[in-house]
């Protein structure tokens, strides 16, 4: 039977990994060629690596230097973060990215999003679903790494998305990023009962047993940042994996 | 010196990475002349079969890549779709595989439609015969990266190396004298890809 899959989530700007609580305040946390290195020891399922200015800053993908984390990785990998047209996912793919995750792109250029698909397929496109909560109106899809409002509803941005052929979709609630509080286990609920495609989790994961109630809440994967690369309570940086026989155990799988 | 063959099927970066992290070499080639030479032959390959056999009649590989196995006996690993095109042909196309190992390549179906297709995930893969590409690894279990929505039958059960469970027992990896096929990606699957690699490397 197929694993659940534990992502760990590392964000990169300038050459150096991140970490920040809401989408804000980043501290760095390493190099990211050591972490990558200490990822494989450690037998990681799945890494998601997010350039955080990228789209923010409408900068060129750092294409030769993920190079060089790329090679060091020996899991498959899903990069986000200014994927802007099907030159740059080929390019990405070439250099040994496994799938391309879209946010803004996605939202503003639904055609690329159908175009992605259709040449690379839907096991390769990933959209990143960036909720927070607004002081009107609730839940709301942000853009530009959480930066810019869109006024949509999630699920009707994840529906969309679905019919437009990603092959799953990310929920990235900002409100939890970073605040070992929890998964947002309700609006995994609700949008996971809703769609066919895989949905994985993201925010506020803080403990293994998260990541049980995430997938009895509907959730296909988990992914989580501070976690893995936080000691609590002092958030000391200590580079983490929770063993696969932990998992398994977990998971009854 | 492993050669990898280009026929623009995918990225082959991954590969050539693990290859040199456990100490083999590698050369990525679509020259016939370098191909002619070659020792060992990766055949890796990600996406539509028929563009993958036309790619590869198009570089004037095709008969050359058959002469290699087939006469010189050159061992060969074909990994994903480079696997489905040593069997003798796909649901997924019109044109006809190498045909090396009796077998056919089929869509993934299920009786019931609870599962995801295509398999995308790790999965354990399950040893059938003895063989040196798992060697040092029989007494453990094996977990492997899978992307996929077309799966190989073997005809002759003995070619049969791994099973893997996905709704039912399928074909994930043969082996057949100097060919081996792996539906599996070993170059993303990082301790247990680079122990199947470095047997590859070390003992064919």
């Amino acid at each position: 039977m197929l694993q659940t899959r534990i992502i760990p989530t590392l964000l990169l700007k300038n050459r150096g990994f991140y970490k920040g609580i809401k989408f804000k305040n980043h501290k760095y946390v390493g190099d990211p060629i050591n972490t990558i290195k200490i990822f494989n020891e450690k037998e990681v399922d799945e890494l998601v690596i997010f350039d955080i200015i990228a789209s923010k800053e409408n900068k060129e993908i750092d294409f030769d230097y993920l190079k060089e984390v790329v090679s060091e990785a020996f899991m498959p990998i899903g990069y986000g973060g200014g994927v802007k047209s099907v030159n740059d996912a080929k390019r990405l793919f070439a250099i040994g990215i496994e799938k391309v995750i879209l946010n803004t792109s996605a939202i503003l250029n639904p055609d690329l999003v159908k175009e992605l698909v259709d040449i690379f397929g839907s096991q390769s496109v990933v959209f990143s679903l960036d909720v927070k909560k607004t002081f009107f109106g609730g839940k709301k899809v942000f853009i530009k790494s959480g930066t810019k409002n869109t006024k949509l509803n999630p699920l009707d941005v994840a529906l969309l998305m679905e019919q437009l052929g990603v092959g799953e979709i990310i929920l990235n609630d900002i409100d939890k990023d970073g605040t070992f509080s929890g998964y947002n286990l309700e609006m995994i609920r609700e949008i996971s009962s809703k769609l066919s495609i895989p949905l994985i989790a993201s925010g506020g994961a803080s403990k293994i047993e998260d990541f049980k109630l995430a997938i009895k809440a509907g959730a296909h994967a988990c992914a989580a940042g501070s976690m893995f690369v936080y000691h609590m309570p002092h958030r000391a940086v200590v580079i983490s994996y929770p063993k696969y026989e932990e998992i398994k155990k977990l998971l009854g799988e | 010196m492993i050669t990898i063959i280009d026929y623009g099927m995918g990225n082959l970066g991954s590969v050539v990475n693990m290859i040199k992290k456990v100490g083999g070499k590698s050369i990525i080639s679509s020259s016939k002349n370098e191909i002619k030479n070659a020792k060992k032959i990766l055949l890796p390959g990600v996406g539509a079969f028929d563009n993958a056999v036309k790619n590869l009649k198009d570089l004037g590989l095709w008969d050359l890549i058959k002469e290699k196995v087939l006469v010189e006996k050159v061992p060969i690993m074909g990994i994903c779709l480079g696997m489905q095109l040593l069997t003798k042909g796909s649901e997924e196309g019109e044109l006809e595989g190498f045909g090396f190992v009796d077998a056919y390549t089929k869509k993934f179906r299920f009786k019931n439609n609870d599962l995801k297709i295509p398999h995308m995930g790790w999965n354990i893969v399950n040893l059938q015969k003895n063989s040196k590409l798992f060697e040092g690894m029989e007494n453990q279990e094996n977990r492997f990266y899978f992307v996929h929505s077309y799966a190989v039958e073997c005809k002759d059960k003995n070619d049969i190396l791994t099973t893997t469970h996905y709704g039912y027992d399928f074909v994930s990896s043969f082996e057949k004298k100097n060919i081996i096929g792996c539906q599996f990606h070993p170059e993303k699957s990082h301790k247990f890809g680079m122990a199947l690699f470095k047997n590859f490397v070390e003992k064919y």
